[in-house]
């Protein structure tokens, strides 16, 4: 287990090291088209062939990776917490409290979000930079996505509110933040850190699809989401292994993570 | 040695029969849409087209071959001198497929509700040329003369859409003159039409025709499903591809793609000049500028969008009339030449400037759009980007936003909330009467600036007079000289930047005899009455 940990440790060291220096070691800018080579296979010159329009694909990973990294770890941290915030304190409080912050859970989840979000696309500007579109997307995703995670958070929460080693401490005096502070939230953890990694692919492909409202990152930024959407129809025909790289390295970074934080939960 | 004759005489019986296609089979393809109706004069979506064209008996077919206009169930026909009206010579002894015979009474009565403004047809919209009863007088069973209010230009071709009704029969959308009829219907599943025993035509030989049994027309919207189907062998033919579904196609199975050429459809850019739309004063001044747009139509590489984004399956285009519409198309027009400089050139003439790697205007504002295109469309997309690439070459920056249709209809024809767009257009009739709509400056797709009270420019107000002219205009040669300079005139003033012509790609199985696909619609089914389906093995192609 222990290799496998310094594997994943590796792994993360090298993807993270290869994204922050794209700048250095990528062999083309992410938006040079190479016109005359489009949908190449890869080569000595492009070492994960050529997208569509020509761009290099190697360099469009590596700053895709750059951008996804980044963010959709944010947005998955934001959406934990607004989740830790709704489900774990109605959780903790139970009656009303519990039945007020669940009922309007579920009304977050019951709403039509697609026409929602279309109206956040008409109010926000045409003119919006790469980088902006980029901030305003995640920023929506961490903002919608908590609501599944607090149903869980509340569950796990309640069930721990319940618990005998909460109740003693409860019986010695301990109260309020102290109480939890030191007992109900690290034995939350496990919970919250599912939620959290749970989250960020899930991050990652809808980013993608908001793309279909005019909301995802705008080109010519890659992201692990628009590299994504390379596969789509890739059942339909031959098999382009090179094309599968993205969704390796969502897989494997993931991996990495569960692998690596799966020896706090242990020692926690 | 006597029988020698005998099995010469046999084969050469065998391989006529396989010349003039075999009897039978079933052939079967996808519509992407439920059909919306099955009355032929309601028809306004593609599936429901499609049943009408399979099923409808029409006066005149354009062939979609030649693109001239061809006796079917008329004879034979003559327009008046002024233009008003046309008389139509039926065929005889000709029957509907429930056995009721067709007569003039059945054309003056399929007019007559086609004109009804309580129907609400599409296709009827076509024949309003002025406000007036549309008259129909029935000569004999074998004659019937049709008078319009105004002259109707091109009329004759119109009725290539005007499937004719039973006036008899207890069941019209069952009872058809076309080479199928509607035999069953299962809603999300399919459509099947089945031979119609009573159609008129015949092939050289005498044999009656249609060779089909049946069509099968599955309901499938998801395009990758149709075209996995298509390589299993459980369809027969797909009407239309987009370029790289027909490359991997062709890298498996080259001999069931098809390549028309230079199709109907063309993709074009244009900028918001509408004098309310919610945008910048300065951008607007931008748009309104013949130099700006010029040098913007220039400074985009055509020849590279065609080559990359449809992988060479589309022309650059030089107007906005396809070369793949034979008659229309003035062929004086260039395509606009790729020349950053010249656009450069232009711009400066224009007030503008170039400071280190940004455009600026008079005012100092740098110059900076947004195009909104649908999204999903990968070839949009694409050729968006590109275009972001090549204005960024001459200090541009272009912002590429796609949006969801609705939306998009909705910003460039209720809120004009929009700068650039890049969209198609689908062009299904030749004549340049059904653009008027688009250019007329009064008329609400003249998507630059629609709904203008009095043309705001000279060239739009020349447009207008050419395009009311032609369209009152009997004489071809006269009607495609106003035509030809209404061209001339887009492409001198660019309010549409048209970027290319897809070609007409399809893929017909081999089983399929007879098959010859055309630019114009239906592609491949135009002459479904030869087509045949020789073996209805699946063949994995």
């Amino acid at each position: 287990m222990r290799r496998v940990r310094q594997s994943a440790w590796v792994l993360l060291a090298l993807v993270v090291i290869g994204s922050l220096g794209a700048g250095l070691w990528a062999p083309a800018d992410y938006a040079t088209q190479f016109r005359e080579a489009p949908n190449s296979p890869p080569s000595h010159q492009h070492w994960l062939g050529t997208d569509e329009l020509g761009r290099d694909r190697f360099s469009r990973v590596l700053y895709g990776t750059r951008v996804s990294l980044l963010m959709a770890p944010a947005a998955a941290l934001l959406s934990t917490l607004l989740a830790t915030l709704a489900g774990g304190i109605a959780g903790y409080l139970g009656g009303w409290w519990e039945r007020i912050a669940m009922a309007a859970t579920d009304l977050f989840l019951s709403m039509p979000w697609l026409f929602l979000l279309l109206v956040v696309r008409a109010m926000l500007p045409l003119n919006v930079s790469p980088i902006t579109s980029i901030a305003v997307t995640f920023l929506l995703l961490g903002l919608l996505g908590w609501a599944a995670s607090a149903r869980v958070l509340c569950a796990g929460t309640r069930g721990l509110r319940d618990s005998d080693f909460v109740l003693q401490a409860r019986a010695s005096g301990l109260r309020g933040f102290r109480l939890l502070a030191l007992h109900v939230m690290p034995n939350l953890k496990p919970v919250l850190l599912a939620q959290f990694w749970i989250s960020i692919p899930v991050f990652i492909i809808s980013e993608a699809n908001l793309g279909i409202l005019g909301l995802g990152v705008a080109e010519p930024l890659p992201s692990w989401g628009s590299l994504l959407r390379e596969l789509e129809g890739f059942t339909s025909f031959g098999f382009e292994a090179w094309k599968l790289v993205p969704l390796l390295l969502l897989v494997l970074v993931v991996s990495s993570f569960q692998i690596i934080l799966s020896r706090d939960e242990v020692y926690a | 040695m006597k029988r020698r004759p005998l099995a010469l005489l046999a084969f050469l019986l065998l391989v006529l029969s396989a010349a003039v296609g075999q009897s039978g089979g079933e052939l079967r393809f996808y519509l992407h849409s439920e059909p919306k109706t099955f009355d032929p004069l309601l028809v306004a979506d593609d599936a429901s087209e499609t049943i009408r064209y399979l099923t409808g008996g029409v006066l005149v077919r354009v062939n979609r071959r030649t693109q001239q206009a061809e006796p079917e169930l008329a004879a034979s026909w003559t327009i008046s001198r002024d233009g008003r009206s046309i008389t139509f010579n039926l065929r005889e002894r000709v029957y509907y497929s429930d056995g009721t015979p067709f007569s003039a009474e059945d054309v003056a009565y399929t007019v007559q509700r086609l004109m009804d403004p309580a129907l609400h047809s599409p296709t009827g919209d076509s024949f309003r040329s002025g406000s007036g009863v549309v008259r129909t007088r029935v000569d004999s069973p074998a004659r019937i003369t049709i008078t319009f209010p105004a002259p109707v230009a091109g009329i004759d071709k119109l009725f290539d859409q005007v499937a004719i009704v039973s006036s008899r029969s207890a069941n019209k959308e069952r009872a058809v003159l076309g080479p199928f009829y509607v035999a069953d219907y299962k809603p999300d599943s399919y459509v099947l039409l089945k031979r119609n025993p009573n159609y008129w035509r015949r092939d050289a030989t005498g044999r009656q025709l249609p060779y089909l049994d049946a069509v099968r027309l599955g309901i499938q919207p998801n395009r990758d499903i149709e075209m996995m189907n298509f390589r299993r062998g459980e369809i027969d033919l797909i009407n239309w591809l987009d370029s790289e579904y027909f490359d991997r196609l062709a890298g498996l199975a080259p001999e069931v793609v098809h390549d028309a050429g230079p199709g109907l459809e063309s993709e074009q850019m244009w900028f918001n000049q509408f004098p309310n739309a919610p945008i910048p004063a300065y951008k607007r001044e931008w748009f309104r500028s013949t130099h700006f747009r010029r040098a913007i139509s220039g400074a985009i590489n055509r020849a590279d969008l065609a080559r990359v984004v449809y992988g060479g399956h589309a022309q650059p285009a030089a107007g906005p009339v396809s070369p793949a519409n034979k008659f229309w198309f003035n062929a004086k027009l260039r395509t606009p030449a790729y020349d950053p400089a010249g656009a450069l050139s232009l711009l400066q003439q224009a007030g503008f400037r170039l400071e280190g790697t940004s455009l600026r205007d008079r005012e100092g504002h740098a110059v900076e759009f947004s195009i909104i295109t649908n999204a999903g469309n990968k070839a949009r997309e694409r050729m968006a980007t590109m275009i972001q690439q090549d204005l960024g070459k001459i200090g541009i920056t272009v912002h590429v936003v796609t949006l969801d249709f609705a939306s998009l209809i909705d910003r460039i024809t209720e809120s004009y909330n929009y700068e650039g767009a890049l969209l198609g257009t689908a062009n299904t009739d030749l004549d340049p009467n059904a653009q008027m709509n688009m250019w007329l400056s009064s008329a609400e797709n003249h998507q630059w600036n629609p709904r203008q009270k009095s043309p705001e420019t000279a060239w739009e107000a020349e447009i207008d007079r050419l395009m009311k002219e032609q369209a009152s205009s009997l004489e071809p040669a006269k009607r495609k000289a106003c035509f030809d300079r209404v061209q001339e005139i887009v492409v001198e003033q660019q309010p549409f930047s048209y970027l290319v012509n897809k070609n007409a790609l399809s893929a017909v199985a081999t089983t399929v005899a007879n098959a010859s696909p055309v630019v114009l619609r239906p592609q491949t089914y135009w002459n479904a009455e030869t087509l045949s389906v020789r073996v209805q093995t699946a063949s994995k192609h």
